[in-house]
């Protein structure tokens, strides 16, 4: 069968050499101009909107609970593809025409707001009430006491699940080929098309996303090990 | 220094603090006893307004706060900054450093100069025992260690009045008597001081009054010589009777 043919056929091996290596290059660019900065961008910015979202619901104020409960609810309620078409090929039909790395950007960063605040809310809501009180008697207003004395510590119970929801999004990103980026996935679909060897191309696409996750599971751990400075016992 | 009036403090239905009267003249130290529940924290964190009053008025230092009208928040932290908590669990911030801990109220809420302020904060750790632990993170230090930066993260404030939350009773026994130790000194140098305490060596030594609080009353008051040894109330006997055997009251 195929791996048969593959070794009994030296010109075949030979061909499939010279197309890893002619597309190896083209997926890295892909990668390095699309997949990464889609990645990056998506997740500070998903990473903001999460802490906003967190903070509203925690907050006092009953309209603001309910606003950040709806916006979660409606994002993990629906498929993360569904919400890209709904932005790329959906808007356009009532006059908004968005083009598709923005697309991607608002759709991943709506991901990641609504996934990584419940994270966020989570870690703000073990941190000891002593901690809120001890920030109060020395007088630091709810600003300061998020700023310098919550959501630092918060931020360190929130690395390892955080770490989790950057590299599903870097996974993710591959989706982003469905509405027209040209990342990574797309790049690999587009040479396939070319010359049908479909399992080198996205056999070579999942090795380069396995080295990339590899390599933000090392970021991981080093960010623990810095947090764990200050941890008890 | 201190001077309150008919204190109330209900959580829903619960009433806590059923009318408070006292007054605290500057430099004295009073030591507050009772059973758990009888609402000991909670007039200590009334003090300090980290939980409002129902009722009643409170001056410290010569600022009012009349708890039967709403107060904004700038005059919360205005009145707030008239006293400093000790807490019965440090309550230290585990991610900064002692000396950073100390630092924090002055630096980034007060707004003092940054040199000036670490040069006092260096010279608080000497006070309490502590000046060559200023770059240790909280969970390097032991209890009575981390209580000492607690009551010097408190001093730093340079409150009025300072109050104690049963600070020695999360400690290890032969960690307490350090504790107390930096207690006696603020007493004697002057400091006005309103404890929560059932160590009785503390209260012999160095309280003016000792008041004995039960379900949200001031039941007994005197010196520390006539309520443990001549107390009238029928409740304050059976309290001490209760934990006599123990070397806390
Ligand atoms: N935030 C709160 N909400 C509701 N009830 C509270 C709250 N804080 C305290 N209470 C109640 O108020 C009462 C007095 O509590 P408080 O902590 O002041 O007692 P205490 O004298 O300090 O006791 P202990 O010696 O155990 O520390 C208790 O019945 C307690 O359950
Ligand atoms: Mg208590």
């Amino acid at each position: 069968m195929y791996l048969n043919s593959i070794f009994s056929n030296p010109e075949r091996l030979e061909r499939l050499g010279d197309i890893a290596q002619s597309s190896f290059l083209p997926l890295i660019e892909a990668a390095v101009q699309f997949t990464l900065p889609l990645s990056v961008i998506s997740f500070i910015l998903g990473l903001f909107l999460a802490v906003v979202t967190a903070l509203a619901r925690i907050s006092t104020v009953r309209v603001l609970q309910w606003i950040a409960r709806v916006y979660v609810s409606i994002i993990r309620g629906t498929p993360l593809l569904v919400q890209l078409f709904i932005l790329f090929y959906g808007l356009p039909t009532v006059g908004v025409t968005i083009d598709p790395f923005p697309a991607a950007v608002i759709g991943f960063s709506l991901n990641v707001g609504a996934y990584a605040s419940e994270v966020i809310r989570a870690a703000i809501l073990s941190i000891p009430k002593g901690q809120w009180e001890a920030a109060d008697t020395i007088g630091m207003s709810y600003s300061q006491t998020l700023r310098r004395v919550i959501l630092p510590q918060a931020s360190r119970v929130s690395v390892p699940p955080l770490s989790n929801t950057f590299i599903s999004l870097v996974k993710d990103t591959s989706l982003a080929a469905l509405i027209l980026v040209t990342e990574m996935f797309r790049v690999a679909q587009q040479i396939a098309a070319t010359n049908y060897e479909f399992l080198l191309l996205y056999g070579q696409a999942a090795l380069i996303y396995w080295i990339i996750c590899f390599l933000l599971s090392l970021v991981q751990g080093r960010l623990e090990n810095r947090f764990d400075r200050y941890v008890s016992r | 220094m201190i001077s309150i009036k008919n204190l109330h403090k209900s959580f829903g239905e619960l009433e806590v603090l059923k009318g408070i009267d006292l007054d605290v003249e500057k430099g004295q130290t009073i030591v507050v006893i009772g059973p758990s529940g009888s609402g000991k924290t909670t007039f200590l964190r009334c003090l300090n307004i980290l939980e409002k009053p129902s009722d009643g008025t409170v001056e410290i230092g010569g600022l009012v706060a009349d708890f039967s009208k709403p107060m904004s928040k700038k005059q919360i932290m205005a009145f707030r900054k008239q006293s400093a908590m000790v807490f019965q669990h440090y309550n230290l911030f585990p991610h900064m450093t002692a000396l950073d801990n100390i630092l924090e109220g002055p630096v980034t809420v007060q707004k003092k100069d940054k040199a000036q302020a670490k040069e006092k904060a260096l010279a608080l750790l000497d006070k309490v025992g502590l000046s060559d632990k200023a770059d240790s993170y909280p969970h390097q230090l032991s209890g009575g260690q981390q209580q000492r930066v607690g009551i010097a993260r408190a001093l730093a404030l340079e409150p009025k009045v300072m109050l104690f939350d049963e600070p020695t009773s999360a400690l290890d026994p032969e960690l307490v008597g350090e504790v107390l130790q930096v207690m006696k000194d603020l007493t004697q140098e002057g400091m006005t001081m309103v404890v929560v305490t059932h160590e009785m060596r503390f209260a012999k030594g160095a309280a003016d009054e000792v008041l004995f609080m039960d379900s949200g009353r001031i039941v007994e008051r005197g010196t520390p010589d006539e309520v443990f040894n001549r107390p009238q109330e029928e409740r304050t006997k059976r309290f001490l009777n209760l934990i006599q055997d123990t070397d806390t009251i």
